[in-house]
């Protein structure tokens, strides 16, 4: 008998990977009195850990499937476990996030105590292994303890600080739609397996439903993954949740526990329903649409750094779901290459997201710990005293502002690409409605420029607007290093498209059943071009090495020609003397113009002083109109039909007796 | 390929060292239009060159973005100019770029910008800053709409493709043409700060949207934005010509008529810079909370043609 395999397949690595991890987490819990330990072994090995598992992802994209079976699980429905290209991808994704996020976490924790850090070192790497469970997972009972398993122990991590109440409550907000979610996502299931009560994803493929109910579970799992992933209007738990969980945890569930939900509705609705229609993917362009202009509307108006962050993730769940939508409409209308063009440029997005948004929210927690400030209307001038901070931070502001040559603008091109080939589709109705989306797309695009221009400026320049900004300290090393790996990251994705692009393809082979055309990237890694060279091409590195040519030509010239004589002074200003640093712009007056153009959108509460006031003031406020509209209308109507079921319960024995007295008089005239 | 170097380089020297001569066009036709004796059309080397000569003072508040933005106001700007195909359609550079890329570019010049304005730490910076984006960030979906309703009717984005089916294609009487080509022309005002959105002579810092951003700049910095904003207007009328009006360009391999598409483009800036100036003192500056609603309409004529484009196709 023979323990060790010869060669080991990328599952068995991938596995090896989970297990590694949780036995980080056991060790890191065991150690809690000696946090050093924690901090300078513990996550540098998870580190490693991510990159072996991001290097067998993208490495087993164009393999064959490798599957295992666990001997866990129900008597009769042992665990499955199954590497294909999708999970190859995401397993990349959650890797390459991953390495940057344990990195940062080495240096992040470096004051927490140790009970704590060693109870979160637990959850932290229960939390990534569940992840990696969930991208592996092959069959629906798997699937889910991993999906819960996630849930779980981020809210754990979500309520790390748990002593402050808002903390709590947004932890509650977090758990109950992700279990509204977690329902849906059972039920989708259950409707998948047609009544034949196997659930491994096999025999959830080879079922064949009828439309209806391709459609009931279609419906099903935009619900559930859709309230996992924050599209509207389930999204509201995502800025509670991210500013109360401490930045790296934020970063790894804006970056990646997102994405897992992105993997879940391609999973089920691309690979197990496989029926696609594609009114379904006009149903995911309608909402992403919104979701995607409702994100960076919102995004503007904040001034608390890490509910930004969270809204923006919101606005980029709905570019990744106008990708995965405009994929349903072509592959629902026999369009299979074009679907392959939609997804590929969802996909990428998905990753894209994960690599900026995973860097943002680590740029926010150092600012948060040199400063103990979120709120950027009392940041500023940082960039001088985090300098590295500044420089990575601005690397992923570009990147998410869809700015070439960072990875951001690759994802959109892409997108728009997709969009625009939406003459070939027969119906009218569908050829008008995708230019809606692209316009939005634009607009969204624009709209986050602005916003990170704001966040910027705001936190990074100027001259500091409270005293923290100038005692404030750079990142330390592991931090650096963390932040590093992902701006170098939104680099390489930005510069080298069609690395990614050709082993995105064997997903859509397996997806969608198509690749990109035969005119598609014959212009070798330099040119990006995914239908034909004539139609449209892009290439990163020319297009930078063109622009860093010009400038260096520039500035030599103009040395040469000219002279380089500087002079340091006070600003200028137009001549006014006075000038302190609460007189530049604040956050919510850089983006007073949008909230004036859009001021529909906005449920706003101002007070507004009046000239005679003895204490004037002003005061703004903006909410979420969603609450109105839907939460508070369910959480009242929830608790008055607690309160009628409530009256049942008298307290008294004889009303007991007269309710058993009734229920069996009832039984009995059924019985009869 | 070789004719495609010669004319690349030839468009991209003669549109950096041409666009002042384009400025002082303008400038000279406004002042005859406002009955001011004009200033000589060589007016904005002369105060290039001044510029250049002098020493650079900034602000002890800024970090390096503000010192690096006046070469990436440049850089951008002349990669812009360099990759519309005005004179030839087989430029080597234009694939390297296709027109969501281009729009890109812009994008990347106006985060520097703002970024620099914000970078002084002063109310006007913080300011020109905000107006500027929040201009910015209706125009630039505007004439990205404008962009696919002419890549609908090439049936891509590239630019050289484009240029190509429009100067070829017999020319029919297009609805969303029309549509796309005032749309261009509100955004490209928008975008190059003219009258009606902004007013490029203006002294009132109140008003001020592209000036307020630049007020801390001075000497070689200032110049190289100055030049710039030349550059870029020139990137648009190359772009306008090339997209509605490219009749005259040199097609593929065809270095002879290189000379010809030149005295074509000269005939075509000499007219664009007269309609400016006409514009500019026949219109007024706009209200701030205006020019949106100036620039909504652009991106509703965009739109319009785009769906016009989609219903008559068929």
């Amino acid at each position: 008998m023979q323990f060790l395999p010869m060669r080991l397949l990328p599952i068995d690595i991938a596995g090896l990977a989970v297990l590694f991890w949780l036995a980080l987490g056991l060790l890191g819990l065991l150690a809690s009195a000696r946090p050093a330990f924690i901090n300078r072994m513990l996550f540098p090995l998870s580190a490693a850990g991510s990159l072996v598992l991001a290097a067998t992802g993208i490495a087993a994209m164009d393999d064959a499937a490798t599957v295992m079976i666990l001997p866990l699980g129900l008597p009769d429905l042992p665990f499955h476990l199954r590497l294909d290209a999708l999970s190859g991808f995401f397993l990349f994704l959650l890797g390459a996030a991953g390495v940057g996020v344990s990195l940062y976490s080495a240096g992040y924790f470096r004051d927490t105590a140790g009970p704590t850090l060693g109870l979160l070192c637990l959850e932290y790497h229960v939390f990534i292994a569940s992840m990696a469970v969930v991208m592996l997972a092959d069959d629906a009972y798997l699937f889910m303890v991993a999906w819960e398993t996630m849930a779980l122990s981020s809210y754990f991590l979500v309520t790390t600080e748990h002593d402050q109440p808002q903390i709590r409550h947004a932890g509650f907000l977090y758990l109950l739609i992700a279990h509204v979610g977690a329902v849906a996502i059972l039920l989708a299931f259950g409707v998948l397996q047609g009544g034949h009560g196997d659930y491994s994803f096999a025999a959830l493929r080879a079922a064949h439903l009828t439309p209806g109910w391709a459609s009931a579970a279609f419906v099903l799992a935009l619900v559930g993954f859709g309230a996992k992933a924050g599209i509207l209007p389930v999204h509201v738990w995502l800025p509670e949740a991210h500013p109360a969980a401490p930045s790296p945890v934020s970063a790894l569930m804006s970056g990646v526990m997102l994405k897992t939900a992105i993997y879940g509705f391609v999973r089920v609705v691309f690979d197990l329903v496989h029926q696609l229609q594609w009114q379904w993917g006009v149903v995911v362009l309608i909402v992403a649409t919104l979701t995607t202009l409702f994100g960076v509307l919102f995004a503007l108006m904040q001034h608390d750094l890490k509910r930004l962050l969270a809204y923006h993730s919101v606005e980029n769940i709905g570019i990744i779901l106008i990708g995965l939508g405009l994929a349903l409409i072509y592959a629902g209308s026999n369009h299979p290459v074009l679907a392959a063009l939609a997804m590929i440029a969802g996909l990428y997005h998905t990753l894209n997201h994960a690599v900026f948004k995973g860097l943002l929210f680590l740029g926010a927690g150092s600012i948060l710990h040199a400063t103990g400030e979120r709120d950027l209307g009392e940041m500023g001038g940082l960039a001088r005293s985090m300098p590295y901070t500044a420089f990575f931070f601005l690397v992923g502001a570009l990147s998410i502002s869809a700015l070439p040559p960072l990875n951001g603008f690759v994802s959109e091109w892409l997108t728009f690409q997709a969009a625009l080939l939406s003459p070939a589709l027969a119906n009218g109705i569908l050829r008008s409605l995708i230019p809606f989306a692209a316009a939005a797309l634009a607009l969204a695009g624009a709209l986050t420029g602005m916003c990170f221009v704001k966040v910027y400026g705001v936190a990074f320049l100027g001259a500091p607007r409270s005293a923290h900004g100038l005692h404030a300290h750079d990142a330390g090393f592991w931090e650096k290093l963390g932040m590093g790996w992902l701006a170098a990251l939104c680099v390489a994705l930005g510069l080298a498209p069609v690395w990614l692009v050709e082993r995105l393809e064997y997903v859509t082979e397996r997806m969608v059943g198509a690749r990109l055309g035969a005119q598609a990237l014959k212009g070798g890694w330099l040119w990006l071009a995914p239908v034909a060279a004539e139609r449209a091409s892009y290439s990163p590195v020319i297009f930078l090495l063109v622009i860093a040519a010009v400038v260096t030509l520039t500035f030599l010239a103009v040395r040469r020609i000219y002279h380089g004589r500087l002079r340091l002074a006070d600003p200028w200003d137009c001549g006014f003397p006075l000038l302190d640093a609460r007189m530049q712009d604040t956050p919510a007056g850089f983006s007073q113009p949008i909230r004036h153009i859009f001021a529909p959108v906005y449920e706003m509460e101002r007070h507004l002083p009046a000239a005679t006031d003895p204490d004037p003031y002003f005061s703004l406020e903006i909410r979420d109109r969603f609450w109105r509209w839907l939460y508070r209308p369910v959480a009242a109507a929830a608790e008055f039909s607690a309160r009628q079921v409530g009256r049942l319960q008298q307290g008294r024995i004889a009303v007991y007796l007269l309710y058993s007295f009734v229920t069996l008089l009832f039984v009995l005239l059924f019985v009869r | 390929m070789t004719s495609g170097i010669v004319s690349q380089l030839f468009q991209s020297a003669l549109a950096v060292l041409a666009a002042p001569l384009l400025i002082g066009w303008v400038n000279m036709c406004r002042a005859w239009l406002q009955n001011r004796s004009a200033p000589s059309l060589l007016q904005p080397y002369r105060a290039l060159h001044k510029l250049f000569h002098k020493d650079a003072a900034i602000s002890r508040n800024t970090s390096w973005i503000f010192r690096f933005n006046p070469y990436v106001q440049f850089g951008c700007m002349w990669l812009a100019a360099g990759i519309v195909p005005v004179l030839a359609t087989d430029l080597p550079l234009a694939p390297a770029a296709d027109v969501v890329a281009l729009v890109g570019v812009f994008a990347v010049a106006r985060v520097f910008a703002a970024l620099a304005a914000m970078d002084t730490g002063t109310a006007f910076g913080g300011l020109g800053a905000r107006r500027e984006m929040f201009i910015g960030a209706l125009a630039e979906p505007a004439m990205l709409i404008v962009f696919f309703n002419l890549s609908l009717i090439a049936q891509s984005t590239s630019l050289n493709t484009i240029v190509e089916t429009l100067a070829h294609g017999n020319f029919l009487i297009r609805p969303s043409f029309a549509f796309a080509g005032v749309a261009f022309y509100m955004v490209a005002l928008a975008e190059n700060a003219r009258v009606p959105v902004d007013n490029p002579t203006t002294h009132l810092e109140l008003t001020m949207i592209h000036e307020a951003m630049i007020l801390e700049y001075s000497a070689r910095h200032l110049a190289l934005i100055e030049w710039a904003v030349a550059v870029k207007l020139v990137a648009y009328s190359a772009l306008g010509i090339a997209l509605f009006v490219p009749w005259g360009i040199a097609e593929a391999g065809n270095t002879a008529a290189l000379p010809l598409a030149l005295l074509a483009l000269a005939g075509k800036l000499f007219v664009g810079g007269a309609v400016l100036a006409t514009l500019e003192t026949v219109l007024a500056k706009l209200r701030l909370f205006r020019a949106p609603e100036f620039v909504a309409t652009a991106f509703l004529l965009a739109m319009l043609g785009v769906l016009l484009n989609l219903v008559l196709q068929r």
